[in-house]
């Protein structure tokens, strides 16, 4: 990929993350930003190409490792967290009719 | 194009549509919690995508393969465990932490590659990529290393551990933090040179100015910072991406990021502050104490439980107006069952929400649904404001600030312009609250002065523990 083309995914990606969010209830503020940040935690892609590509050398090895541990931590805790949430709001209506 | 390319990058395709619609759908009540769920599909989606490309390419080897599996385990079963765990009024910190997680996840990658640079293609860059591979890595050490400290920083001072140094609310902090910026663009330059070991120097003072910035932010503009720097993670995740040459990171970073910065205004918006105030202006008790809104208070009418139940009973609408302090004492469900027998009476019952009641923009709604209170009866500030007037009796139970007449009265007051709910047109109010310290923002409520204010002393769930005693025995609710 050149980086002509990288500078390209970003500049969508922003736009598209600009556009996504338009109109957000207040109640929903803390589990979007919860769940966008389970999303950030998409760095472990880069903890495991780190740790793929590290052919035998284990200090990177150790630091891919640690790395990808973080971003799962951000990952599994902030959807889950997320989930527990949310799983409050869609309980009542079906608890009401 | 071989085959295990073209399954990534239609994988990776399907994970960023995917990934966009969660988002999107996590902004819509009825959607959200399927949309997280078809996010977190979306994440693993990517991650099958990654490995199936290596297996397929390269291969991977059984030494990263344990390492994978050690980092993996460890680092869900830690985050599995804290969401499982904690308390729904712990959630903004817990936010907090995961967030800067994310950002020493990115840091630690940058790192990775900065120390041992990744073989495989790399001896053939041309002077213009290499420059683009060290301003990637250092953005990402950069803005990691203050996501990560300004994270921590913040869950400290949510739980309390952190208060606000005095020192901190000295001009001398923006000097301080200017000299931590300027160190770290010189290590930042000095790494782009080629001197690999400024990295070092990044890494301190980046995580300096992280503490730096967050540290005199007062408590009650925490969420703002949060958001924010959930924004960074997201630019962190996406200056990674260009360190690893991966398009769906860079696409989910900016998208996050991107997000996270309208979420954040958003929340700004609904605190009357702007982003500015929020970063360089420090906290808001520090700024009241010299302003003329504070002073003693002339006109306290305090009652007894007796008294605000027999004007409850004669109520034919009560507004209830929830605030953290009504977390904090874990007394959700005991207010329930008050307003239970009060519905039972046949009295109109509704919950006031402020848009940033709690300690986040949505967090009372998250802890009231915990007690089972019906959605319907959650009304936001702009649809209830004009129903005071006709409510008889409202109830202020650990809110302070967000019901503060002078929001609306006195141009002088911090929180002025501020949009607040004007319990004040009721005709009676009760405050319950345990003394009468100040609230978040450390500044006068001119409401406890007004004369249908009447000020119910003590802890909320017992008063309302006692509360239910006393309905009881004036009939209420009972058939």
């Amino acid at each position: 990929m050149s980086f002509i083309s990288l500078l390209w995914v970003l500049l969508l990606g922003s736009l598209l993350g600009l556009e996504l969010i338009g109109k957000v209830p207040p109640t929903l503020h803390t589990p979007l930003m919860s769940g966008a940040n389970a999303i950030s935690g998409i760095t472990m892609l880069a903890a495991l190409t780190l740790i793929v590509k590290a052919e035998g050398n284990v200090p990177l090895l150790i630091i891919g490792s640690v790395s990808l541990g973080f971003a799962l931590f951000n990952v599994v805790g902030g959807f889950f967290v997320t989930d527990r949430m949310l799983a409050m709001f869609s309980r009542k209506p079906s608890n009401k009719k | 194009m071989n085959l295990p390319v073209i399954i990534k990058f239609v994988i990776d395709l399907l994970a960023v549509l995917l990934l966009a619609l969660g988002i999107k759908g996590l902004s819509k009540v009825k959607s959200a919690r399927d949309a997280n769920r078809l996010a977190a599909f979306a994440m693993s989606l990517s991650v099958v995508g990654l490995l199936s490309y290596y297996l397929g390419t390269s291969g991977i080897a059984i030494q990263s393969w344990i390492w994978i599996i050690i980092g993996s385990i460890l680092g869900s079963l830690f985050g599995a465990i804290l969401a499982k765990k904690v308390p729904m009024t712990s959630m903004p910190e817990t936010v907090a932490l995961f967030n800067g997680c994310g950002g020493m996840s990115s840091l630690l990658v940058a790192l990775g590659v900065a120390i041992f640079p990744i073989s495989g293609g790399q001896e053939n860059l041309d002077f213009f990529r290499t420059l683009i591979n060290e301003v990637s890595i250092s953005v990402s050490i950069f803005v990691g290393a203050i996501t990560f400290t300004g994270s921590i920083v913040a869950m400290a001072k949510l739980q309390g551990w952190l208060s606000t140094p005095g020192w901190t609310q000295s001009k001398v902090r923006h000097f301080v933090n200017i000299v931590f910026a300027v160190a770290s663009l010189i290590a930042f330059f000095d790494l782009i040179n080629g001197n690999t070991s400024s990295i070092w120097l990044l890494v301190i003072v980046s995580s300096l100015l992280g503490i730096g910035v967050t540290l005199p932010i007062g408590g009650a503009d925490m969420p703002v910072v949060i958001s924010l720097l959930n924004s960074y993670s997201g630019i962190a995740a996406a200056a990674a991406g260009f360190v690893v040459d991966s398009q769906l990171l860079i696409v989910a970073g900016a998208m996050v990021g991107a997000a996270g910065l309208i979420l954040t205004q958003v929340m700004c918006k609904g605190m009357n502050r702007s982003l500015v105030s929020v970063l360089f202006g420090g906290s808001l008790s520090a700024q009241s104490t010299a302003s003329s809104g504070s002073g003693e208070y002339t006109n306290i009418t305090s009652c007894s439980v007796e008294e605000c139940a027999l004007t409850l009973e004669a109520a034919n609408k009560v507004i209830i107006v929830p605030g953290y302090g009504l977390a904090v004492a874990q007394a959700q469900h005991t207010l329930r069952e008050v307003t239970k027998k009060l519905e039972q009476t046949g009295i109109e019952v509704v919950y006031a929400i402020h848009p940033v009641a709690g300690r986040m923009p949505g967090h009372m709604n998250v802890l009231l649904a915990e007690a089972d209170v019906p959605y319907e009866q959650l009304k936001e500030m702009d649809v209830v404001n004009p129903d005071f007037p006709a409510t008889d009796v409202v109830l202020v139970l650990g809110a302070n600030d967000v019901v503060n007449p002078q929001a609306k009265n006195d141009s002088s007051s911090p929180l002025y312009g501020m949009p607040v709910l004007d319990v004040q047109e009721a005709r009676t109010v009760f405050v319950i609250k345990r003394g009468m310290s100040a609230g978040y923002s450390g500044i006068k409520n001119d409401l406890f002065d007004l004369p249908n204010t009447s000020m119910v002393f003590g802890d909320a769930k017992k008063v309302l523990n006692d509360l239910i005693g006393e309905l009881k025995d004036l009939g209420v609710g009972e058939k």
